[in-house]
Formats: structure tokens, C-alpha cells, sequence
């Protein structure tokens, strides 16, 4: 087949193929990074943002926690509300000055960042660079731990068994699931189950679950069961949109398991004294 | 029988939402489709084990359809040119009505009473069945599923797969019902007994209608892919052949269709190559004893030129039709085919529906999506189906009258109060006060959430905000380090 023909013009892609292979980490550890942490953890797993900050600190990394930041725009945006997403997008661009890397604690935020800002602006090109430069140094973090930190964690807990959720986005854009896969190897007491469709999606989707309730309760029904069987006993993810989403579940039918932040479970497990939590 | 609870789905009615209430409850369609779309994915991986040559051929085939479609009005000039050459006569058609108006016309010149047909979606855009029917003239479908569903008056579920969602022992007991056979969930048996009917079927027919999968613009070739032979038995038996297809399906030239099959038969179903591979350039020719004695080509826009003009969008033509993206969507293993109203089910559906119909008339396809992105990822020719979706969503969102309007019935979920909703919301994540406040009020009032949270708390207890954000709990701790 003759290469110059299918050196056509390529069509518009807003979607950029996934860099998950593709990515040159930095040689050291930076002496500063920017925490995003996202408006879920925000008001809801706040101390999912902490337990991000310990472990970094830990790694001898000042966070800096930028008090603007709010929320990465994604709900808007994947709503249709492309403007008013785009504006929230502004307002939080302004926030990492600095040349830090910014760590996120939730990949389908990482992802809104590194893959779909350009489409954002697609309009204002002047922004490119900027927007470039942003999501070239966005980690989700479970992968600037490995990747970055080369985190070397000692398992300080009891032996477990547990069943790891990787978001949709932060699968597909990020290769979360391989990094969150590899952290949690670490541990030696901690044995990572398999649960039934493991990469299928919770039903989560943001708006998608108050839309169409119907579906997205089937479908997180399927994933709360499915954990269930697996005989974890602790769920782990690096998603808060997932856990708020797999734990009301978890409330609603009455099933004993709670999800937690995959860097809370870090934090925990790598505690000299397992300390109960305040 | 079982399926008359999927008949419970109203086919015409085009709510995902409303349809799906119903189908989600139906726990053999549930478990039927389940099983089935498991073994669909595996069977794609397993004939695709390579990571790098699959990502490669994906690129290839996304690259030969993007570049069919950049030269479309041409190739299609082409492609008419050599097919009248060969003695094809070639019909085109803005809509639907046009189409089923040129077979209509075509079977009255040959007084024909009997119909058979390949499987074709695009036949099924039209509703060529219905329409040959008012007209007096007997449809039958003769790919095995096509059949199943036809005998159950019912829609397709699937663009390749149109009984996938019945298992052997609801077609034993269909076939027991309809056709007077004796009763049997033996698979074997089942379609044995239908090829014996459908034979006799082939031999009486005045035309036989097929789709196209790839009209071949240099060659002036019609290319269809089948396993069961009822193509081939269906272009070649009748004196008259007709085949419908979209506009969208033409190719440059032969070379193009060898990563295009090859990418076809391995996201639907697993399978190296089909059965067979018909390569249809003429009627029959002087001195040749088979094949039918006309040959005509339907070419059918029915919004597919509304989805050309814009380049985003246009993406969604690169369709090849291999069915991967519902085999592997969550919600359409969920709902089955027949919940979405429309003939393209799955997350293609809901990306060209709206240009078939108006998103008007399919004002839930782009919403029901949680954008899990399964689909994009196995698309085999890299079709940005999550992108696409969020893109409609933005289409249906915006005021009607906003120019330029790029689909029929743009605005159609356009509600000023939630448009208002969103820009406050706007508001509150982009100045910070009044983020700050808000969520200052969320963790001190956190405990007067309400119980009921509509449609969140039917799957869902109400979450509980906590007792200090993390705005408030980082500034605390950084503020003691320094």
C-alpha cells in the first residue's frame, strides 16, 4: 500500500490517541509539587488530600496547596456546558505558576487536565502553550509515586486481601490501574483479588447517574456485587468520584465494605504504629 | 415465553430512559446478553492477541476510511461511473422515503409478489420490510437472526448479531410456536430446520436485496461479508438483485478493503475472514449460466451528509459496522439493542442516530453514557465515540437559535434553568470566595443533607460532606510546617 496515500490529512480528533506509553518521567524527585485535589475530595474525602500530602512529605516533597483551586471543570464539560466549563478551566490554570509538577488526586481529573484542556481552548490558541506546559507535568497520583518518587513502601499492616477499582478516564487516558497495580504490590501483607469484570465501569459517569439513574444503578449494582464476591475485605481506588459512587452503593444495599482512597490505604499501611484514625 | 416481556419495550418510542426501566428488569435478557457479549470480547482478543500489530491495523483502518471520506463526493462519482460501465444501475436517495420509493418501482416493473433479503441495516433504515408489505409484497428475511426476529415481530438488537439477546430455548420454543416444529433447543437442529424453509424460499423469489460493507470506487466492486451463504444465495438466485447501502461505505480501491475486512471480522466476531466474501461487479454476462439478470445499487444519504459537513463529527461515517463498541458497552450489554428505539443500537447508535433522525427525535442517546470510553477503545477504526457523544451532548444543550446550526433539531434538552444551573456553578468553582463559603456551609450544615437526594438516593445513600474540607485542613497543616 503505497504510504503516500494514507499520509492524508487526518481527521479533527478532540480525543488525542492515550499517551499511556509514552511518557519520559523526570530523573529526580522535584523539591516542590502543586497538590490539585479535586472538589470531591475536597468535601468529601478531605482526608484522601492529606494522606497525598503525608506520603509526598514522606518522600521529602514540600506540597503546595494552591487555595483557588476548586474543581477541574470536568462535570460541565462532559454535560455539554462547554463554555462554562472553559471558564472554571481559566480560573484554575492561573493556580501552578510555578514549573512544579501538579499531583492529582484522581486520574479522570489528571485526564481532564492532560487531555482535554486543548480541546477546551481550542478556540484561543494562545493558551497552547500554557495548557501544553500543564499537562506535561500532571501526575495522577499513584503514578507520580512510581514513576516519579520511585516509592519504595514498607507494609507496616495486618495480612489482607483487597480488590482495586481503577476509574474509566484515569484507565484509558492514564494507565492507572497499571501504576495503582504496582504500588499496591509493595506491600507484602496485602494480596490484590480479581473481582468479576474488574475493568468494567462502576456507572458512575458524573451527571450520567443522575440522568439515567436507572442504568447507572444497574451498572453499580453489578460493580458493588461483584466486590463483593471477590472476598476483599478492603476496597481501594484512586478515584473519589467512583468511591462516592461505590460506596453509597455499599451504604444503600447494606454490604459491610467501605472504599477507600488508594492513599489513605498507603498512608495506613506504611504507618509505623497503625494509629486509629482521629 | 420470555420473550414477550422484551416485547414490553416499545420499539417506536425512542426514551433510552423509559425503555431501559423496563429491559433492566428483564433478567433473562440481562444474563442472555451478558453471556454473550463476554464471549464476543474474548473472542475479539483472542483473534487480536498482539497489542502493537492490533493498535497498528486500528491506525491503519482508521486512516483508509479517514481518507476514503476526505475525497467522499468523488469517489462515489467513481464508483457510479464504473458501475454503470458493468451494467449496475445505480439509484441515489436523500431519505428513506426516496429509497423504499426506487425498490418499490424496480419490483413493479418485474410484477414481483416475493422478496428475499440478505441481512442489511440500511434496509432496515428504511423499513423496507413494512413498506414491501403495505405494497403487497411478501419480505423475508433470510440471515438466521433476521429471520428469529422477524418470525417474533420484533427489531433487531444488534447491527450483526439481531437475536442475540434470545437464547437456543427461546428460539426452540418460537420456532415450536410459528413454524409448527417440534420442540428442540438444539442449536444444529434449530437452523437446520430454517435453511430447509429458506431454500425453497430462495428458488421463488423475484428479487434478492442485500447490503453493502464496502463499495469499491476504482474496480466498481460491491463487497459483502456473511457466514451463512444466505448472501450469496440472495444475490445470486433471484433474477433481480438489489443492494441498499449508505453512501459512506465507498472505499478507494481494492487494496483499501484488505485491513478494513480484516478489522471488520475480527472486532465483530473474533473470526479471521467470514464465510464468505461476495465481490459483486456485474450482472450476469452473456454465455454465463447464474447470477441475476439486474443488478442495481441503492445509495441512501439519510442524514449522513449533515454529519459529513462537519469535521469533528464526520468522524462518525468511519463506521465499518463491525458491532465492537456495543459488545463491549456496559450499558448496552444492560439494556439490549431494542431499549435504544432506534435500528443502530449501542454507543454507534447513539452517535449517528441523532444525524438519521434529528436529535429531536433522540434526545436521551447522547445522555446515556457514563463516557466509560470502552467503546473508542476497541473502535477498529478509531471512531472518538466518547468525544462524539460529549460533542452531542453540547448540540443538544445549546439554545436552538444559535448559529451556526450544525444538526437538525440542535437544542432540543435546551432548558434556560439548568443552563442558569450551570453558570452558577460556574460561578461558584471560579471565584474562590465564593467557593470557599459554600463549602465552608457543605462541612458545618453537612448534617442536614437531605435523606431523599431524587434520582442519586434510589441506588445511593446521601453523602455526608466531612467535617473540614481540605482547603481548610492543608492550610491548617502547611501553615504549622512552615
Amino acid at each position: 500500500m503505497s504510504d503516500q496515500f494514507y499520509n492524508a490529512a487526518p481527521q479533527e480528533t478532540r480525543m488525542a490517541p492515550p499517551r499511556k506509553h509514552a511518557r519520559a518521567y523526570p530523573a529526580s524527585k522535584p523539591n516542590n509539587v502543586y497538590l490539585f485535589g479535586t472538589c470531591v475530595v475536597d468535601l468529601f474525602f478531605p482526608e484522601a488530600g492529606m494522606d497525598t500530602i503525608h506520603l509526598l512529605e514522606r518522600e521529602g516533597i514540600n506540597v503546595h496547596f494552591p487555595q483557588g483551586q476548586s474543581c477541574c471543570g470536568q462535570p460541565a464539560y462532559t454535560s455539554g456546558y462547554t463554555d462554562q466549563a472553559r471558564e472554571v478551566a481559566r480560573s484554575q490554570l492561573k493556580l501552578f505558576a510555578n514549573n512544579w509538577p501538579v499531583v492529582v488526586t484522581s486520574g479522570s481529573c489528571a485526564g481532564m487536565f492532560r487531555e482535554h484542556y486543548a480541546d477546551l481552548f481550542k478556540d484561543e490558541p494562545e493558551m497552547l502553550t500554557q495548557i501544553n506546559n500543564l499537562a506535561a507535568r500532571t501526575y495522577e497520583l499513584a503514578e507520580f509515586l512510581l514513576h516519579v518518587c520511585k516509592v519504595q513502601l514498607a507494609d507496616q499492616g495486618e495480612q489482607t486481601q483487597v480488590a482495586l477499582h481503577t476509574s474509566c478516564s484515569a484507565r484509558r487516558e492514564m494507565n492507572t490501574h497499571v501504576h495503582a497495580r504496582a504500588l499496591l504490590s509493595q506491600l507484602t501483607q496485602v494480596e490484590r483479588v480479581e473481582h468479576d469484570h474488574e475493568s468494567e465501569c462502576c456507572g458512575f459517569g458524573g451527571t450520567f447517574s443522575i440522568r439515567m439513574p436507572d442504568i447507572s444503578g444497574a451498572m453499580v449494582a453489578d460493580k458493588t456485587q461483584s466486590l463483593l464476591a471477590s472476598g476483599a475485605q478492603q476496597v481501594v481506588s484512586a478515584d473519589c468520584g467512583c468511591l462516592m459512587n461505590i460506596n453509597g452503593a455499599f451504604e444503600k444495599q447494606n454490604i459491610p465494605l467501605l472504599g477507600q482512597h488508594l492513599a489513605s490505604f498507603l498512608w495506613q499501611r506504611t504507618q509505623a504504629k497503625q494509629e486509629p484514625r482521629a | 415465553m420470555n420473550s414477550q416481556r422484551i416485547h414490553a419495550v416499545d420499539i417506536t418510542a425512542r426514551s433510552i430512559k423509559a425503555n431501559s426501566r423496563l429491559s433492566l428488569k428483564d433478567q433473562q435478557l440481562r444474563n442472555n446478553m451478558r453471556s454473550a457479549m463476554d464471549s464476543l470480547i474474548s473472542k475479539r482478543i483472542i483473534s487480536m492477541p498482539d497489542e502493537g500489530e492490533r493498535e497498528n491495523l486500528r491506525e491503519l483502518g482508521n486512516k483508509v476510511r479517514a481518507s476514503a471520506l476526505s475525497q467522499l463526493p468523488d469517489l462515489l462519482e467513481l464508483l457510479e461511473a464504473n458501475l454503470i460501465k458493468q451494467g449496475i444501475q445505480v439509484h441515489w436517495a436523500s431519505t428513506t422515503e426516496e429509497a423504499n420509493a426506487i425498490v418499490l418501482e424496480i419490483a413493479k416493473a418485474r410484477n414481483a409478489t416475493q422478496v428475499i433479503k440478505g441481512k442489511s441495516m440500511v434496509s432496515e433504515e428504511m423499513a423496507m420490510n413494512e413498506h414491501l408489505t403495505e405494497h403487497g409484497i411478501e419480505a423475508l428475511e433470510s440471515d438466521m437472526g433476521e429471520y428469529i426476529i422477524q418470525l417474533d415481530n420484533e427489531k433487531p438488537t444488534h447491527i450483526i448479531m439481531p437475536a442475540i439477546h434470545k437464547n437456543a430455548e427461546q428460539v426452540g420454543r418460537l420456532f415450536e410456536h410459528r413454524l409448527a416444529l417440534p420442540y428442540t433447543d438444539d442449536v444444529d437442529s434449530l437452523i437446520q430446520s430454517a435453511r430447509g424453509i429458506l431454500r425453497e424460499k430462495f428458488f421463488h423469489a423475484d428479487i434478492g436485496i442485500s447490503g453493502v460493507n464496502f463499495a469499491v470506487a476504482e474496480t466498481g466492486t460491491l463487497l459483502l461479508v456473511e457466514n451463512e451463504g444466505n448472501g450469496r444465495m440472495s444475490t445470486t438466485v433471484p433474477p433481480v438483485h438489489i443492494a441498499v447501502t449508505g453512501i459512506e461505505k465507498v472505499v478507494a480501491n481494492l487494496q483499501d478493503t484488505v485491513p478494513l475486512l480484516s478489522l471488520l471480522t475480527r472486532s465483530a466476531l473474533g473470526q479471521g475472514i467470514t464465510t464468505y466474501v461476495n465481490m459483486i461487479s456485474a450482472p450476469r454476462q452473456p454465455g454465463e449460466l447464474d447470477g441475476p439478470e439486474e443488478v442495481h445499487l441503492v445509495l441512501l444519504d439519510n442524514g449522513r451528509s449533515q454529519a459529513f459537513a462537519d469535521s469533528e463529527l464526520r468522524q462518525t461515517l468511519n463506521c465499518i459496522r463491525c458491532g465492537a463498541c456495543m459488545n463491549h458497552c456496559p450499558v448496552y450489554t444492560r439494556i439490549g439493542g431494542q431499549a435504544y428505539g432506534t435500528v443502530y443500537p449501542g454507543p454507534i447508535g447513539k452517535i449517528i442516530s441523532p444525524h438519521l433522525l434529528g436529535l429531536e427525535n433522540t434526545p436521551d442517546h447522547p445522555s446515556a453514557s457514563s463516557l466509560c470510553g470502552a467503546c473508542g477503545e476497541v473502535c477498529p477504526v478509531k471512531i472518538p465515540i466518547p468525544a462524539l457523544l460529549r460533542r452531542l451532548r453540547e448540540e443538544n444543550v445549546k439554545s436552538p437559535s444559535q448559529q451556526p446550526q450544525i444538526m437538525d433539531g440542535q437544542g432540543s434538552r435546551y432548558s434556560a434553568k439548568e443552563r442558569l444551573l450551570w453558570k452558577g456553578w460556574q460561578y461558584f468553582n471560579s471565584v474562590p470566595l465564593l467557593y470557599k463559603t459554600g463549602t465552608f456551609m457543605a462541612t458545618r450544615f453537612g448534617g442536614l443533607t437531605p435523606k431523599n437526594l431524587g434520582p442519586w438516593t434510589q441506588h445511593h445513600s446521601a453523602p455526608k460532606p466531612a467535617a473540614r474540607s481540605l482547603h481548610e485542613l492543608a492550610k491548617a497543616h502547611l501553615e504549622k510546617k512552615s
